[in-house]
């Protein structure tokens, strides 16, 4: 991201705009026309460029807006979340302008909800397996397929999707990145209901659907380097989130602890202040990073972060429920529901412990991520494999 | 604040690394381990001389560097690297920093240039959280009795810091008498100090407690440079050595243990920076009780998290080596001892955790 051309953008110039942006008098009641202002006055995300919600400001900035306009309409980062962690970054990074223009701003208010059109059947950790096929006619692509474990994707306006454009070459270059219109005829959302009860995620079919070429992002045939600046910055989305010294989810569980004495036990407290040394450290770890990539220095940890995160969130959620004894037998509610999004805070700790599962599969498994670590952080060799050269359409499945 | 490294404390670790790197390779660090004087004297007067490391601490109108916990942290970083036997924790950080707290003036001076080495008389295994034992007393005549166990650094101070009670008398070392023992860790011997009778002098009142906490606070960074040689020297050889005709790194089951450790590494180092950024931000004597007890927090956040992952670096570490991690002629063995003897210094990890019952609000059951 480049910085300001003209003024240098500081702490002090950031917090005046937010000021002057306050003092312009948009009514924080109408919420949506608030938030459309605050994009056009560049205060979305501080580091996107003039015009697309930004300041061309660094990144570590946004957390000055955020203290200045904590007490105005908000995101609803729950169900937000791909859009603004996954979708935004990548169509920034390789999008049109047009399509920069189209698609930040609704995708930022909260107007156009977004999903992420990756994972199948037969495709998940091994991504660039997948065979949900776009064919090219005219100015348009065909696309034929089926994807899973569609989070959102009943209330998505958009998805992100990658197809196979190229069956006769091995499989990391025959693939395409597209923006899918899911209001678009042949798109069938299905609810695959979850562990929790409740289904947040979804089976999407995708018979005969019809997208314009305008909707490609990238070039054909380079839709896994698109995806891998979608994969990279959704763990950074999952597990690099600042949060404060006690807070998250080892806030509830200590909570819980400080409320009810009679719920202790010198087992407990051993496990509960061991797990609490790892949530502060994993903070600081999250703090850390955040330093090195605004200070430009290229830090490897961010993959490391949503590995932490994950089992951390497990293990907490597990004490949470085995602290809470006789109410750790009870649930909160198993009706059938078609949820926004994930709702840690909202919910009980049986709901919080089952859906933390998820943490270590979705946005990378905790397998696939320790080989990112492993493979490019420390540079050890990969295991011998026999799909490299292959053409895709030869691969056995 | 930053928990990044500034360019001051790069250039200082630079310094202290190259002169290490010349002259405290692992094979003379195992040569000295093995011989009667474990301390590299010289090694440390030319680190004092050259570096200044000794007067870190110190505040420049003592002859010091007026530096700070900061900078002392990285020196410690790169003494773990090497597992340097020089009395860097014992004499420039553990007794300056009871010193400074005290305001003798004159010894300052002359620990600040490294040409006088002293060692506070405490256990090496004392904990900041309970009472020292009372093994010392003060006769009649003002002179000490009694004997304390597992000094470290003691073998090679000229000077000798004896808290009694509340007070902290100094001792010449001529006047005691120290017998070392075999010790776990052979880069840091123990010693057993014996006063009889010993003419000592009342330099003022001291918490030692907060020394200790001070100490344990920085000592996870020297913890930080264990794991980290440990695991690069992991790393190297998992990277050359080939079983079944492929690297041994190569397959997932190494990968992801090390995957593992590199992620307990990287939260290591992010918690002893925050412990030395936040050791630094409190000066002796007079401080806010919240700076003190962030101060406090963080050294126990840091030392309990990094005496584990040095110990678990450390013994992957050994296993990952396979048989030659078991020789005596691999350096690695030296990295293991110094790893589990500071996982019990200044309070073992789980002592550090029930502090944070108090520090961090998590109240023990009734």
């Amino acid at each position: 991201m480049t910085k300001g051309t003209f003024v240098a953008l500081d702490d002090k110039t950031i917090r005046e705009r937010a000021a002057a942006f306050l003092a312009a008098g948009h009514d924080p009641g109408r919420r949506l026309e608030f938030l459309r202002a605050r994009f056009d006055a560049g205060l979305a995300w501080v580091h996107f460029p003039e015009g697309l919600g930004g300041l061309g400001a660094p990144r570590e900035l946004q957390n000055v807006v955020e203290q200045e306009l904590a007490r105005t309409p908000q995101l609803d980062t729950g169900v937000q979340a791909i859009g603004l962690g996954m979708a935004a970054p990548t169509i920034l990074a390789f999008g049109t302008e047009e399509q920069r223009r189209r698609f930040l701003r609704p995708l930022w208010t909260g107007e156009e909800i977004w999903c992420q059109l990756f994972s199948e059947p037969g495709a998940g950790s091994d991504l660039a397996t997948l065979g949900t096929r776009a064919v090219r006619d005219g100015d348009e692509w065909v696309v034929d397929g089926q994807k899973v474990w569609t989070s959102g994707a009943h209330h998505a306006r958009w998805a992100i999707l990658v197809a196979r454009t190229d069956a006769d070459v091995p499989k990391h270059r025959g693939l395409t990145y597209f923006v899918c219109d899911m209001h678009a005829p042949g798109v069938e959302v299905r609810p695959l209901r979850q562990i929790t009860g409740e289904a947040e995620f979804n089976e999407v079919f995708l018979t005969g659907v019809r997208l314009g070429d305008d909707l490609r992002l990238g070039e054909v045939g380079d839709g896994w380097r698109v995806a891998q600046t979608t994969l990279m910055n959704e763990r950074v989305a999952i597990g690099g989130a600042p949060v404060r010294r006690g807070g998250g989810m080892v806030g509830v569980v200590a909570e819980t602890w400080r409320s009810r004495p009679e719920l202790r036990t010198h087992d407990l407290h051993q496990r509960l202040l061991r797990l609490w040394v790892e949530a502060e450290v994993t903070r600081l770890a999250g703090a850390r990073l955040r330093e090195q990539l605004s200070a430009g220095q290229p830090g490897p940890e961010g993959s490391g972060m949503k590995l932490s995160f994950a089992s951390l969130n497990q293990a907490l959620s597990g004490l949470d429920v085995e602290m809470r004894g006789e109410e750790g037998l009870g649930y909160d509610d198993w009706t059938f529901r078609r949820s926004d999004s994930v709702d840690f805070f909202g919910r009980g700790p049986g709901y919080r412990y089952l859906r933390a599962k998820g943490n270590s599969i979705e946005g990378g498994t905790s397998e696939i991520l320790r080989n990112i670590v492993a493979e490019r952080v420390l540079g050890l060799p990969s295991e011998p494999r026999v799909d490299k050269d292959v053409p895709w359409k030869n691969l056995p499945r | 604040m930053t928990l990044l490294y500034t360019e001051v404390e790069e250039e200082l670790r630079a310094s202290v690394r190259g002169l290490l790197a010349d002259r405290s390779g692992p094979d003379a660090v195992l040569r000295r381990a093995e011989s009667a004087a474990p301390y590299d004297m010289d090694l440390w007067k030319t680190l004092s001389r050259e570096i200044g490391v000794a007067g870190l601490l110190v505040p420049e109108e003592y002859g010091g560097a007026g530096a700070s916990a900061r900078e002392v942290a990285v020196v410690l970083e790169e003494l773990g690297r090497a597992v340097a036997p020089v009395p860097f924790l014992t004499s420039s950080v553990l007794a300056t920093a009871a010193l400074l707290r005290v305001g003798e003036e004159d010894l300052i001076q002359e620990l600040a240039s490294g040409e006088t080495t002293a060692a506070l008389a405490v256990s090496l295994a004392a904990s900041p959280y309970r009472p020292l034992p009372e093994t010392v007393t003060v006769t009649d005549r003002g002179t000490l009795d009694g004997a304390v166990r597992a000094v470290a650094g003691a073998d090679v101070a000229d000077v000798l810091l004896v808290p009694v009670g509340r007070a902290l008398y100094q001792v010449a070392a001529e006047h005691v008498q120290v017998d070392v023992a075999p010790s776990l860790d052979l880069t840091r011997p123990i010693a057993t100090v014996t006063f009889s009778d010993t003419p000592g002098e009342a330099i003022g009142s001291l918490d030692v407690r907060e020394v200790l906490s001070f100490g344990a606070g920085l000592l996870a960074s020297e913890q930080l440079g264990v794991a980290e040689w440990c695991l690069e020297a992991t790393l190297a050889y998992i990277k050359e050595r080939h079983q079944f005709a492929r690297p041994v790194g190569s397959f997932q089951a190494i990968k992801h243990r090390m995957a593992d450790l590199w992620l307990d590494v990287v939260r290591a180092r992010a918690a002893a920076r925050n412990a030395a950024d936040l050791l630094a931000a409190v000066p002796y004597g007079a401080a806010a009780v919240e700076a003190v007890e962030a101060g406090e927090l963080a050294a126990a956040v840091a030392k309990s998290w990094c005496s584990e992952v040095a110990v678990r670096v450390a013994e992957e570490s050994v296993q990952l080596h396979g048989g030659i991690g078991m020789t005596w002629e691999h350096p690695v063995h030296l990295y293991l001892k110094r790893a589990k003897s500071t996982e019990i210094a200044f309070g073992a990890p789980g002592a550090h955790r029930d502090a944070l019952a108090v520090l961090a609000d998590l109240p023990a059951p009734v």
